[in-house]
């Protein structure tokens, strides 16, 4: 049977090109591998190969021709003693239409609506808890709960934790669930990754989030991509967990704010938590949640305590912002240590009659706008706060959101305060003013109220 | 050792290499078919062709027992294809439609099958070394004796993770067989204009791990190799380093124009080592088989191919619905 050879895409983006030569004439046999022709592309001259055996039929296109669009006959093959036909049948794209450019039809799944119930109940016993014990305390529960929890990282057993998080863990657990690590953070988080894959738990621990940047191709290529990617079949059901952000006098490397970049990755979930009571019932939720997780703590946070109910299995979902003081004059957004600021201000500024309103997002992604518009349409104002660079930040996003869904409610430009647009400086005095204050955000929410 | 050498040797049965001939055969038709669609515009983007290496996974696949897993990096068709999994399915993948085993949504570097314990597919080289060692990992820790085969190329033989791997997998003592298949060139660079190194396999014994060289285009070497290399994962012994020679006979991608050597070089492996006709005159010589016989195996293929492409062209492309799915599991707790 005559079979038409078509004029080959030779590059994801070749559309066109030149028959620069043919290799055979009419006449040649041909088998699977021989040269057909050189064809110029758009990248360079490449060698086209024959795929099926036969005869060169007929040459429909002569070599030096330029412009000849792919999948336009070029030649006829035939078998051995077969003739060609008289006429090529006209070329005809086998290729599927161009989808045409417009607006997807679907719209991406509606925002859920804000959820103001408290994380417990008024009859609920509480105790007071650092961030530090609150975390150890979810993770130890986890891996009571569900052999397939683990922990790795980098002295997370014998050392107990570079930040005490860990502590007991490994006499609780053994060393087969709690797993000391080289120093190797691509490496572990790729194999943590993989046991995820083959349906394990991990935790694992970076022991501060500027060392995961070794290990960033492996959280959002490997971690957050791969349930898209499989179409559903598997995913990596985990947590990368440690300290972020600023801690004191550590200077420009280890000091970096990650909640906006992660925050981005449309796969992971993002939680950056404040209180005890946040870090301990989003940590459970997030080691039980089957996808991968960037939990963002603080090493300034750890020793702070806060109180947290008394409660066999205590969680908080994800996606649910808490209002931490109501307020109608002004709206302060914050989440993570940016909150202590946004609290301090929030005082100062009732000092001077002024009542903000301040959210604790808790969690960047999924990220609980509602709550925010819902404030913002009381208050007419926003204030975000937040210690991460003021490009491409947190509350830039948050400002963007408010100004398409909000924006006939605003009476003010929503004000961003983050930390200053410079590496975090090891001086003492240049290390203050490069964070935020909380002066700062009493200055921001005078301005948008006008006093 | 030439192939005559191990087959004399091994006493191989005709069943056993008439298995191996289509199973090499299977992956050079749906190559070769893949190239084509690929050229008529109905395949996207990259597109890396296995041609020439099937012995490498043909063997390998040879040694594994249910449970194992396998992950290898974008160069996968046939790897897909030697696990078992469905011709139509990876074809539709290829061309982007919902009958693919990702829905369309991966592509020709990802593609994934649970029920065939393949791990993709990875866009990223050399990322799937760690995440092989992951797998190994999980079965070590639910006490299972399931082996996993973290593939990867020479290129990705230079990268850091690797070297990261191969010091957690030994100290960590995890059943990963690493598979180097060194088909001589990383996209345009040869071994020898990327490393001083001889050896490939041999680096890992700075970090105490056991290998060996391999003749990558005799089906029955590798599948040797591999009955040692399995062995010692599922005694216990840690990991294993199997340095497998190969060639690949097309270009890294399809939009390769391979000015990196010569046509000579490529023809004289065809000729000479060519994994299938290897096979082929084996079972000719031996008289395991008649010309017509190994003919009817060749067209029984083709018409299996054929329909996979005939299935990755009427399949219909992913209902716009899915560009919002499969991005977050739902929650179980």
């Amino acid at each position: 049977m005559a079979v038409e050879i078509l004029m080959p895409a030779l590059s994801p983006t070749m559309e066109e090109g030149t028959l620069a030569k043919w290799m055979v004439k009419e006449g040649d046999t041909v088998s699977s591998g021989d040269i057909l022709a050189e064809i110029e592309t758009d990248k360079a001259t490449m060698e086209f190969e024959a795929v099926d055996e036969g005869v060169m039929g007929k040459i429909l296109i002569a070599e030096g021709t330029e412009g000849v669009k792919v999948n336009t006959a070029i030649a006829i093959m035939v078998e051995e003693g077969e003739d060609v036909p008289d006429a090529a049948p006209a070329a005809k794209a086998e290729a599927p239409e161009a989808v045409p450019e417009k607006a997807p039809a679907v719209a991406a799944p509606a925002a859920p609506v804000a959820d103001t119930t408290p994380d417990w109940g008024d009859d609920v016993e509480v105790k007071q808890t650092t961030v530090r014990e609150a975390l150890r305390d979810a993770m130890a529960e986890e891996m009571r709960r569900d052999e397939d929890v683990f922990l790795m990282g980098e002295e997370v057993g014998e050392y107990q934790g570079a930040y005490k998080i860990s502590q007991g863990l490994l006499d609780e657990f053994g060393a087969k669930r709690v797993i000391d690590t080289p120093i190797t953070e691509h490496g572990f988080a790729g194999i943590a990754t993989g046991a995820a894959f083959g349906g394990l738990k991990p935790i694992v621990e970076f022991m501060t989030f500027n060392f995961a940047m070794q290990a960033i191709d492996h959280i959002i290529n490997s971690a957050a991509k791969t349930l898209y990617m499989s179409g559903g079949q598997m995913g990596a059901p985990m947590v990368f967990r440690g300290p972020n952000g600023a801690a004191a006098r550590v200077g420009a490397q280890h000091s970096q704010d990650y909640a906006a970049w992660y925050m981005q990755i449309p796969g992971l979930k993002v939680v950056m938590p404040y209180s005890a009571s946040d870090a301990k019932g989003l940590m459970k939720t997030a080691i039980r949640d089957p996808n991968p997780v960037i939990f963002l703590e603080n090493e300034i946070m750890y020793g702070k305590s806060f109180d947290v109910p008394v409660m066999d299995d205590f969680t908080i979902p994800f996606g649910k912002a808490k209002i931490e003081r109501a307020g109608d004059d002004v709206t302060i957004v914050s989440f993570g240590i940016g909150m202590t600021y946004a609290l301090q201000a929030a005082e100062k500024l009732a000092e001077d009659g002024i009542n903000a309103e301040v959210i604790n997002l808790r969690t960047l992604r999924p990220m609980d706008t509602e709550t925010i518009l819902a404030s913002v349409r009381k208050t007419n104002r926003c204030v975000t706060v937040e210690e991460g660079w003021p490009q491409g930040s947190v509350g830039g996003y948050i400002s963007s959101v408010i100004m398409q869904e909000a924006f006939d409610y605003l009476d003010a430009p929503v004000i961003t305060c983050t930390g200053k647009d410079v590496p975090m400086p090891y001086a003492a005095n240049l290390e203050k003013h490069a964070l935020l204050t909380a002066d700062e955000v009493v200055d921001a929410c005078k301005k948008v109220t006008y006093r | 050792m030439s192939a005559k050498k191990v087959a004399a040797k091994s006493n191989v049965s005709a069943e056993e290499l008439l298995g191996h001939y289509r199973e090499m055969l299977m992956i050079r038709r749906f190559e070769e078919k893949a190239g084509q669609l690929y050229g008529m515009g109905l395949i996207g983007g990259f597109c890396h062709l296995y041609i020439g290496q099937e012995a490498v996974v043909v063997g390998l696949e040879a040694v594994a027992k249910e449970g194992d897993k396998r992950v290898t990096s974008y160069r996968d068709h046939g790897h897909m294809l030697a696990c078992g999994m469905d011709p139509n399915g990876i074809m539709a993948e290829l061309t982007g439609r919902e009958g693919g085993f990702s829905k369309g949504k991966g592509g020709s570097m990802h593609m994934f099958s649970k029920e065939k314990h393949f791990y993709g597919g990875h866009g990223i080289v050399a990322a799937q070394v760690p995440l092989g060692a992951g797998l190994a990992f999980s079965d070590k820790y639910k006490g299972n004796d399931n082996v996993t085969f973290a593939y990867f190329g020479d290129g990705a033989a230079n990268q850091g993770q690797v070297y990261e791997t191969y010091n957690m997998a030994e100290l960590w003592d995890l059943p990963v067989v690493f598979v180097i298949e060194n088909n001589q060139y990383a996209m345009g660079t040869s071994v020898k204009r990327s490393t001083k190194s001889p050896s490939l396999w041999e680096r890992g014994k700075a970090y105490g791990i056991e290998g060996e060289e391999v003749d990558g285009m005799n089906v029955l070497a590798v599948k040797e190799a591999g009955e040692r290399a399995v062995a010692h994962c599922r005694a216990g012994k840690g990991p294993y380093i199997l340095e497998v020679k190969t060639y690949r006979y097309r270009g890294h991608s399809m939009s390769d124009p391979a000015k990196y050597r010569t046509r000579e070089e490529v023809q004289k492996m065809r000729d000479e080592r060519d994994p299938i006709e290897q096979v082929r005159d084996m079972l000719l010589t031996g008289k395991h088989a008649s010309e017509d016989e190994l003919k009817a195996i060749d067209k029984e293929i083709k018409g299996v191919v054929n329909a996979a492409a005939e299935f990755s062209k009427e399949s219909p492309e992913p209902a716009l619905e899915e560009l919002w799915t499969d991005i977050y599991a739902e929650e179980t707790v």
